[in-house]
């Protein structure tokens, strides 16, 4: 046990003046299914900075797993074509070869998923399965291999790894298993990792400690960090800047301050006062009505607008992702005139009634 | 409090003393405490929240409480009644009372039979009136859940996770329940329906006249929707008392762990400055520590803690805590904090 050092967050915006490390422009994945073509994103624009850590959010369907997912282009069976450009340190993932992207995926950009245990292959040691990216892309001996797989499990804070090296997954407790996915994602010293739900399986006092060294690692070793959840107070604890999406598309990005506190959409305000830590204990928990729209029936303009209590005319027309000042974008036309509420409204929530009293 | 609310109090809608569930391993070799030593009573018409990280033996304290399961050892009143003495006919209709719901409506629904069947069931297996009677409590049952009339002929498919849970809730309010266990009825929903759904609990507690147990890992749900919360590590209490009380002056260093561990929504300025985080995991219910099985991750272990089990005791009015060092300045600052 140890009280952790405070979750310092540079809140500036790191990506001033710094070539980004990830471009995406324009994005858009589409999928074959019995009912034709299914678009299931378009137009996703957002940069990575070096050593930046971005939070994507937003409600199941919305797009995000399988934003990261094209990203490494781990694309599902029923892949029916993909639009924009991914560039990645120059190199556009969206269209170089399958060797080019061999040599990134796993190197310089690695993956860890919700459930470690359906990661890991059950009949090789935790150690082998960790060499063995390490082995796969760079030429090193099976010695040194041993050597810098022990120093990284020592490193994700695996208690005596030279014992736990030779475990099988099913010998380790599911925060280990997580810690095991890290240590293999982190082997190859990559520039950018994409965390997808990594803590959502587990208990929240073991969430802490992986939260906790996703933002040390990425502190210390300068790795980028897309995380995907769909938990904000985890974006909040460990992230600076937190993307917002929404049936297939970003709605929102600004920094997570910016975002907690003066939400620009309407349906990132919505999400934020739909969280029971904001409102008074035992009152009505402020909701959003309806529900996601499918992606075989996606309505044209704004597809917030049937569940947005500040749609207007003008909202048919279609959103684009616009400039909002101070870095933030925002998918809403309307967002100069509406003041919406964030995270310390209302004043008498426990969570922000605690911050009064500080 | 009205001299009449003063009344029922004094007989707890169900009464749990010295609860045990043990469970066999599958090699049968070993014993598995899942429930060891629990006791507390739920108020008549209060939401009583359980909470704890996953093997603290709190879906195991739900299952037995509506006698999914039946206790190892220790007792269960409802009502002042132990429903395993009385005989079967009459178990059975007691039982109606005291409804259960799961995390995953899908599990709980069956995909062949049509919303209006599943929710009609309950009351043909009870053979309450006659079948039009019947339809029209399962029909009254959906409707006041919020779902449309319409919504009866569709089957689980067609209906979002949100719906389905509504569908589930209708079904357990048919048989006019007095006490309701939720074990993580929330837990599957997206974050935007999740509001929807503990206001509908809340609507039907306010016009039903409901009691719940709510059992959740979910520390912000839980002290939303609770009057009282009792914290769970290990197959014990370690911590009971009313919400406001243990959500900001915990006693435990348990429940101070898990509170500082729950992310928060909040501005990089607004968050606390230090948070404690607990090394290591959960130990095995088979082989737990001895003495106060939070010793082997607790920060301020002694020698004592491994020695004796801590006693429970109440040290507030109305707040039980399991910790020989709670009322100890240097370990709990909040034992001698005056309630406002």
């Amino acid at each position: 046990m140890a009280a952790g050092p405070p979750a310092q967050r540079r809140t500036e915006v790191v990506r001033d003046g710094a070539r980004p490390l990830l471009s995406v422009r324009g994005l858009g994945i589409r999928f074959k299914t019995t009912q034709g073509i299914w678009q299931a994103t378009r137009r996703i624009d957002f940069d990575i900075a070096p050593g930046e850590r971005v939070g994507i959010v937003g409600e199941s369907g919305c797009g995000k797993t399988i934003t990261g997912l094209s990203i490494l282009r781990l694309l599902p069976g029923n892949f029916a074509g993909l639009d924009g450009k991914i560039l990645f340190d120059g190199i556009d993932l969206a269209s170089c070869s399958a060797r080019q992207m061999r040599a990134i995926r796993g190197k310089r950009i690695a993956m860890i998923f919700q459930e470690p245990m359906s990661a890991l292959d059950p009949v090789f040691t935790v150690g082998h399965q960790i060499a063995e990216t390490l082995r796969v892309h760079s030429d090193v001996s099976y010695e040194e291999a041993r050597a810098r797989t022990l120093e990284m499990l020592r490193r994700v804070g695996i208690a005596s790894p030279e014992r736990r090296i030779d475990d099988y997954p099913h010998q380790l407790s599911g925060g280990m298993r997580q810690r095991v996915m890290i240590a293999a994602s982190l082997i190859c010293g990559p520039q950018l990792l994409i965390a997808d739900e990594p803590t959502t399986a587990l208990d929240v006092t073991v969430q802490a400690q992986i939260l906790e060294l996703l933002r040390d690692i990425s502190e210390t070793s300068k790795t980028a960090l897309m995380l995907i959840t769909h938990d904000l107070g985890v974006v909040a604890e460990t992230c600076t800047r937190m993307i917002t999406m929404y049936a297939g598309e970003v709605i929102e990005d600004a920094t997570v301050d910016e975002a907690l506190v003066r939400p620009l959409h309407p349906y990132t305000s919505g999400l934020l006062r739909s969280l029971p830590h904001l409102s008074p204990r035992h009152g009505r928990l402020p909701s959003i009505p309806g529900r996601v729209p499918s992606i075989a029936e996606m309505p044209a303009g704004c597809r917030f607008r049937a569940r947005c209590a500040h749609a207007a005319k003008g909202c048919e027309a279609d959103q684009k992702l616009q400039d909002a000042g101070g870095g933030r974008k925002v998918r809403c036309w309307r967002f100069a005139e509406l003041n919406l509420p964030g995270a310390l409204h209302p004043p008498d929530a426990p969570a922000a009634a605690k911050v009064a009293t500080q | 409090m009205t001299a009449a609310s003063t009344e029922q109090r004094s007989q707890p809608i169900v009464s749990v003393r010295d609860l045990q569930v043990r469970f066999q391993t599958s090699d049968r070799r070993a014993t598995v405490k899942a429930v060891d030593g629990v006791n507390f009573d739920v108020r008549r018409g209060e939401t009583f929240g359980i909470i704890g990280e996953s093997g603290s033996g709190k879906t195991t304290i739900g299952r037995a409480l509506v006698f999914l399961l039946n206790p190892s050892a220790g007792a269960i009143l409802h009502d002042g009644i132990d429903p395993l003495a009385l005989p079967r006919r009459e178990f059975q209709s007691h039982r109606r009372d005291y409804q259960i719901i799961f995390q995953d409506p899908n599990a709980a629904l069956n995909p062949r039979m049509t919303i209006l069947a599943s929710v009609l069931e309950p009351l043909e297996l009870a053979r309450v009136g006659s079948r039009a009677e019947r339809e029209r409590q399962a029909r009254e049952a959906l409707e006041r859940v919020g779902l449309p009339q319409e919504f009866g002929a569709r089957y689980p498919h067609q209906l979002s996770g949100g719906q389905k849970q509504r569908v589930v809730i209708a079904r357990a309010l048919t048989l006019k329940p007095k006490l309701i266990v939720c074990d993580e009825v929330v837990a599957a929903l997206d974050m935007s329906i999740r509001g929807d759904v503990l206001n509908l609990f809340a609507d039907l507690q306010r016009d039903l006249g409901l009691t719940y147990v709510f059992i959740t890992h979910d520390l912000a749900v839980v002290s939303h929707i609770s009057e009282r919360v009792a914290v769970m590590y290990l197959g014990q209490f370690v911590e009971l008392g009313p919400t406001e009380e243990v959500a900001e002056r915990p006693l435990h260093p348990y429940t101070i762990a898990l509170l500082s561990a729950e992310p928060r929504p909040l501005p990089s300025a607004m968050r606390q400055e230090s948070r404690i985080v607990l090394q290591g995991e959960v130990p095995s219910p088979i082989d737990p520590p001895s003495g106060c099985r939070f010793r082997t991750r607790c920060p301020h272990a002694q020698p004592l803690c491994t020695d004796r089990v801590p006693e429970w005791r109440e040290l507030k009015p109305d707040h039980w805590v399991a910790c020989h060092f709670a009322d100890s300045p240097n370990f709990s600052p909040n034992a001698l904090e005056t309630t406002p």
